[in-house]
Order: C-alpha cells, then sequence, then structure tokens
C-alpha cells in the first residue's frame, strides 16, 4: 500500500480515537478544514466535534487547555500549525507540560501530544519553516520524537499518545506528501530508540526527520565512490538513544551529524559531545556537524543554500581526516568535481 | 436562573461600573447588593471563625518567613476575606486553581498547612495531593493556570461532571496574554468557570492604574461575552455569596462569570519587598478602616450573635491552629536529592540513571570527608 506521512499520521489518530475514547484532537483548523496539511482530515466527520474540534486562534490557550483536560482525564493531541507558530505556546510548555509530574511528585501527570510540523524546503515564506527541536531538547520533562517516514509517522505517533509523558512530535513538513510501501496498521521498533537505516563501514551519519532521506542519498552516492557509509534514524531526540548511536560510532570510527536547524548551539552540537565522551578511543577524526546557516530561515528563493544538502554532508565525509599512514588506505574521492 | 443572574440579566453593559457589591459595609452596618442576600447567623459565624483562622494563619506564616522557616512568603494579610470567602463558595467536587498568593486559600480548602507551605519553605513540588483536594498546584508563572482551569471545566462539561472551577488571578495577571486567553476560551466553550480576580491595587510595585486603562477589571469580561462582576473583596459574606451564586450557575450550564473583588494588600509583595519604596504615606491606613476581619466582627456583635465569650473561643482555637503551624513547621525537613530525578518521567531515562549515581556518588564522598 501507498501511503504518505500525512495519510500515515491520520490514520494513526483514526486509530488511536477508535481504541481510546478519551483521544481527543484540536488546535488551528484541525476540525472542518482537516488542517492545513490535512493531517486531522475526516476526524471531526468520523467523531464528532467533541473529539475532533477548532479552537480560537491561540497557541498558548490550546496547550494550556490540553494541560487541564489532561488532568481530568483525556489525552489530548493538539496541533500547532506550524514550528514557529508554536513559540506562544512556548510559556504553557517548558513551564508546565514538561514541569506537572515533577510540581506534583507524578500525583498529576500530563499524556498529551504536542504535533509541530516542522522545517523547511516547502518554499514557505517566513515563520514557516523553523526547526525548533533544540528549544524542546533542552526542557527536561519532554519526550521529543521526530519519526522520517509514513511507518514511523504512524507507529512513533501512536505510541506518543500511549504515552504517560508529554510528547512534542516533530512531522517533518517537507515530507508529508513522501509515499512509502507500508501496510498500515504497522508497529515500527520502540520509538524512544534509534534505528541505522543503512549498514556501514565508513562513517556513522547521524540523521533526524526530514533529513535521513537526504544522508540515505549522500550514503548512495558515497557508496558509488566506494565509501561505505553507516546512516542512523535518531527518531527520539530526548530521550537520546546514547547506546545505539555510539555502538555505530565505535564501528566505524567516524561520524557526522545532520540537522536542519542552525549549527550552532544546535542538537547535533549535543550528540557530537556525548558521542566524543562515549567514544573519544575510537574516533579517527573530529565528529563533524552539518546543518543549516546561523542566519535567520532565508526566503523561499534562496533556502536551497540553507538546507543540508547532499553534497555538504558529501563534503562533510572528505573532512573526515582519511590519513593514508594511519587507516592503511587511500582517502576517498568524493569531493572530486564539485 | 439565580437571583443573582435574573437581576443582572440584559444589564452587561452597565453592571461593571457599578459599585462592588457589598452585604456589609466597612462600619459592620448591613447593606444591600442587588441579588445577593445575608445568610443566616450560623454561617455567618463560620464565615467569620474561618476569617480569624485565616488572618493567624498569615501571620504565623509570615513570622515564620522571619525566623528564616520559609524561603519567601507573599501574604495574603488584608485580602483574606477574598480567599476564604470564594473558597468555602466551591464545592467538595470542583477545583481551584491557586496561584503564589493562596496559600490562605489552600488552608481554607483543608489542606495541612504543612503541605499547603511546603514549595515556599524551598521544596521542589507542591506539597499536597491536587487530585484528593481538587486543586491544582500552586502557580507562580501569572494566569497561565487560568488556562488550565478552562481546560479542566472544559474536559467535565464533556464529560457531563456537573463541576464549577474556581480560578485565581490577580489584577496585574489581566495584562497577561493568557488571562484574556483563558476567559475567551472558556466563553466560546461555555466552560462552567469562576475567573476571581483580586484586585489588591498593586503588581509588586505597580499600581492598577499603569496596568490597565479598562474603567473596572469586571469589564475585561464583557470583551468576550461573559458577565463581569464587581464584589467588595473585603467582605467575607458578599464574596461567598456572589462567588457560590456564579458556581451554582456554572455548573448548571450557564457559562463562566469574571469577578473582581476589590481589596488592598496590606503587606508588601512579599517578605523581600519594601512597600514604602513606591506606595503613598497613609494609603494604607484608609484601607484598614475596611478591614475584613472588623465589620464582620461588628455586625455581629451589634446583632448580638457574638459575644466576647464566643470571641475568645474563636481567637483560642485559631490561637492553637497557629501553634500547630509553628510546631510542624519547626520541624527540620531534609529533601532527598535522589528524588529529584524520580518525577521527571514516569520512568528514568538512562540520562537520569547516570546523573542519579553520580550525585549519589557526590553524596557518599561529602558524608566520607565530612565524618
Amino acid at each position: 500500500m501507498s501511503v504518505t506521512v500525512a495519510e500515515a499520521l491520520n490514520r494513526a489518530l483514526r486509530d488511536a480515537m477508535t481504541e481510546d475514547d478519551t483521544v481527543l484532537v484540536f488546535g488551528e483548523d484541525v476540525g472542518q478544514l482537516g488542517g492545513v496539511f490535512r493531517v486531522t482530515d475526516g476526524l471531526t466527520a468520523q467523531f464528532g466535534e467533541k473529539r475532533c474540534f477548532d479552537t480560537p486562534l491561540a497557541e498558548s490557550g490550546i496547550v494550556g487547555t490540553a494541560v487541564g483536560m489532561a488532568m481530568y482525564g483525556f489525552r489530548p493531541v493538539v496541533e500547532m500549525q506550524f514550528d514557529a507558530f508554536a513559540y506562544p505556546a512556548f510559556e504553557q510548555i517548558t513551564s508546565h507540560v514538561a514541569k506537572l509530574r515533577n510540581r506534583t511528585r507524578s500525583l498529576l501527570t500530563l499524556p498529551l501530544v504536542i504535533r509541530i510540523p516542522y522545517g523547511g524546503g516547502i518554499g514557505g515564506v517566513e515563520h514557516h519553516s523553523d526547526s525548533s527541536e533544540a528549544y524542546y531538547v533542552h526542557t527536561p520533562g519532554l519526550t521529543v520524537l521526530v519519526p522520517g517516514g509514513p511507518a514511523d509517522a504512524y507507529s512513533m505517533l501512536r505510541e506518543a499518545i500511549e504515552m504517560p509523558d508529554p510528547v512534542v512530535f516533530f512531522e517533518p513538513k517537507r515530507r508529508y506528501w513522501v509515499k512509502s510501501d507500508v501496510e498500515l496498521p504497522v508497529r515500527t521498533e520502540p520509538a524512544t530508540r534509534a534505528v541505522v537505516r543503512r549498514a556501514g563501514t565508513d562513517v556513522t551519519v547521524i540523521a533526524y526527520g526530514a533529513m535521513v532521506d537526504t544522508a540515505l542519498e549522500a550514503a548512495a552516492a558515497a557508496a558509488e565512490e566506494e565509501v561505505d557509509l553507516e546512516v542512523v534514524d535518531l527518531r527520539s531526540l530526548s530521550p537520546f538513544d546514547a547506546e545505539t548511536v555510539a555502538a555505530s560510532v565505535r564501528r566505524t570510527g567516524r561520524a557526522i551529524v545532520v540537522h536542519e536547524a542552525s549549527t550552532f548551539g544546535g542538537f547535533g552540537a549535543e550528540v557530537a559531545a556525548r558521542l566524543t565522551e562515549m567514544c573519544f578511543h575510537h574516533l579517527e577524526a573530529p565528529i563533524l556537524r552539518v546543518g543549516g546557516l546561523d542566519i535567520p530561515y532565508p526566503p523561499p528563493m534562496l533556502e536551497e543554500h540553507h538546507l543540508p544538502s547532499v553534497d555538504r554532508i558529501l563534503d562533510a565525509v572528505d573532512a573526515l581526516q582519511w590519513d593514508e599512514a594511519r587507516t592503511g588506505r587511500a582517502a576517498p574521492a568524493t569531493g572530486g568535481g564539485r | 436562573m439565580t437571583a443573582l443572574a435574573s437581576q443582572l440579566a440584559g444589564r452587561l453593559e452597565v453592571v461593571p461600573y457599578g459599585e462592588p457589591a457589598c452585604l456589609i459595609a466597612p462600619d459592620g452596618s448591613p447593606c444591600v447588593a442587588p441579588g445577593l442576600e445575608m445568610p443566616d447567623d450560623g454561617q455567618l459565624v463560620e464565615l467569620y471563625r474561618r476569617l480569624v483562622t485565616a488572618r493567624r494563619f498569615d501571620r504565623q506564616a509570615t513570622t515564620l518567613t522571619r525566623q528564616g522557616r520559609l524561603a519567601v512568603y507573599p501574604s495574603a494579610g488584608g485580602q483574606e476575606a477574598c480567599q476564604v470567602g470564594a473558597v468555602l463558595a466551591l464545592g467538595p467536587r470542583d477545583w481551584m486553581f491557586p496561584t503564589y498568593r493562596e496559600t490562605v486559600a489552600l488552608v481554607t480548602r483543608g489542606i495541612p498547612p504543612v503541605e499547603a507551605l511546603s514549595l515556599l519553605r524551598g521544596d521542589w513540588h507542591c506539597g499536597y495531593d491536587p487530585v484528593k483536594w481538587r486543586t491544582a498546584p500552586q502557580c507562580t508563572p501569572l494566569a497561565t493556570q487560568a488556562v488550565h482551569a478552562v481546560g479542566l471545566g472544559f474536559a467535565a462539561r464533556l464529560k457531563g461532571d456537573p463541576i464549577g472551577v474556581l480560578a485565581f488571578l490577580g489584577d496585574g495577571a489581566t495584562s497577561e496574554g493568557d488571562a484574556n486567553i483563558a476567559m475567551n476560551f472558556a466563553a466560546v466553550y461555555d466552560v462552567p468557570i469562576v475567573f476571581f480576580i483580586q484586585n489588591n491595587q498593586y503588581a509588586i510595585s505597580v499600581p492598577l492604574s499603569k496596568q490597565t486603562k479598562s474603567p473596572t477589571l469586571a469589564h475585561r469580561a464583557l470583551g468576550y461575552g461573559i458577565a463581569g462582576y464587581r464584589v467588595d473583596g473585603n467582605d467575607v459574606v458578599a464574596v461567598r455569596e456572589m462567588v457560590s451564586q456564579l458556581l451554582n450557575e456554572a455548573r448548571a450550564g450557564g457559562g463562566p462569570a469574571v469577578v473582581e473583588a476589590v481589596t488592598y494588600r496590606m503587606e508588601a509583595h512579599t517578605n523581600a519587598d519594601d512597600a514604602g519604596r513606591y506606595r503613598p504615606a497613609g494609603e494604607e491606613t484608609s484601607w484598614v478602616e475596611r478591614d475584613p476581619l472588623v465589620r464582620i466582627e461588628t455586625y455581629l456583635t451589634d446583632r448580638g450573635v457574638l459575644d466576647q465569650a464566643m470571641r475568645d473561643e474563636i481567637a483560642a482555637a485559631a490561637e492553637r491552629f497557629a501553634s500547630s503551624v509553628r510546631d510542624a513547621l519547626n520541624v527540620d525537613v531534609v529533601p532527598d536529592p535522589a528524588e529529584l530525578f524520580e518525577h521527571v518521567y514516569s520512568r528514568r531515562t538512562p540520562l537520569l540513571e547516570v546523573e542519579s549515581a553520580r550525585l549519589a556518588e557526590e553524596m557518599l564522598l561529602a558524608t566520607k570527608e565530612g565524618s
């Protein structure tokens, strides 16, 4: 069955709502319209306005209301329309969603999911293409998940809804319409586990969300130059599955972290630092980051220069100190011709 | 429709301009408020008793702070009638959402003082069971709790539970986005909630005149299509009667309401603040004349309901309560640092396992070095 990420998410919501009548979906335009990306398409028609409904236009109100509803036994799944439009809810998310369990010694818990379509590559005008994951990852108490394709989109959203803890669920919007052959329903690996998407021996490329496919493309290109990239899909940024990633890096001895977000202070810095601590004696080169430029997200006409590309990943591969004397083999020539 | 609602039906646009509703005037004489009735003497004595206890508790907490037993205490001195009156309007299944200044409200709700003071004592958690007491943790980020209150009330409505919700706000908090968002959401979803704004005239140092150009804070309600009322916040009887009626109305499906309780913060913002730096000299004096405790005491004494023996008995009971608070707070409690990792998630993450082991090691080492 050919399924897009948006369709898989829609099916996940539908199945969760069918199985558990405490699951509610609300946000801006999620009712009649079915969401600006159609992820909630048909839910109001199927489940009624008490289960899937539009809210007034105030993100802080959407998340804050979800807190109160979760306190009273519901499992809200709320939609922030775009990454940058979640910022009005930032206080509710960081001061309350993340902390209510702690503030009440687990007497109040918040099983709720905040869905955030994120990232660029769709030609969006300003404020429509942010990669805001680092803000949430930096907040203890939040679980931050990022699926890369339809199977994970379905499985991870189902798992997020079932979790006893609040989840910030990032959806790579440029992959909403990418089709894959998947039979739904499907359950993939546990959501908080990283998964090796492509086994390789030379370099570990760590990515998440939309960048997983970019990393796989880079691996295919590198293979033509006889460089074997291993691609790890993080899936969960918090908690961070350090063991799976470190095991890969210990095997390959080299690592690159890829994300769309600006590089400085980004999640890649945390990954690089952790892996350096854990794998120092296995490393043949410093861990490199391939991220967005450290500029406000550029306009649609220029965003191709901002987003990590296959070429940038391959350039980073070239820069991994391939020293014939130390490794006993020639440096790969992937950088040639660009 | 309740008496208050029928009195005021169709008058939304003029209501908030009126003087705050009052049943006992500052001098202790009875007065008339549209839609509100004076309760019987038994109830009045109970309100008086609770008010005496509240004030004694508040003073005790202030003293304990000076003695270093609490990290900080935002006093409710002067506005006890707001908190006592509003809380006593709640039914056992209703929920309330307090702020950091509502410790008196918590104690009035029945929460043991040692639990109610956990946070201000310097612990990381609220100290009490929010579900058992149907009281959310005290909230510090202004107005954010009002949105939670709306969500909870909406959830109850969806489930068909006829409960009411009381959300505490202060005058300063009405400037926050979340206060306005909460009122709007409540209106749109017909949430059974009373937004109870204690207008104590100051947001730390900033007077109400610098906070808003609204003629009254009750006016805020009008923009959301809900009813706004003003009540004399130093009249515990009027507060209780008004909030009680509005909660009844809300439980019956009447939707939200806003109450502005006009009062005065007799103390500084907290023990760490100096009100002398921003308040005009003598301002407090005019509010001493409107003291919430004196007026109900005078009223009940004048009616011959309260005599010296009863006053002494009630004062002695409050004294015993204060003494128990003292004793409880004078016991040193050392929170267990290991527990800091227990409630971040439902299960400790691998990262928290590592950090908790490291902290345990550090503590062990410190113990060895200390011995």
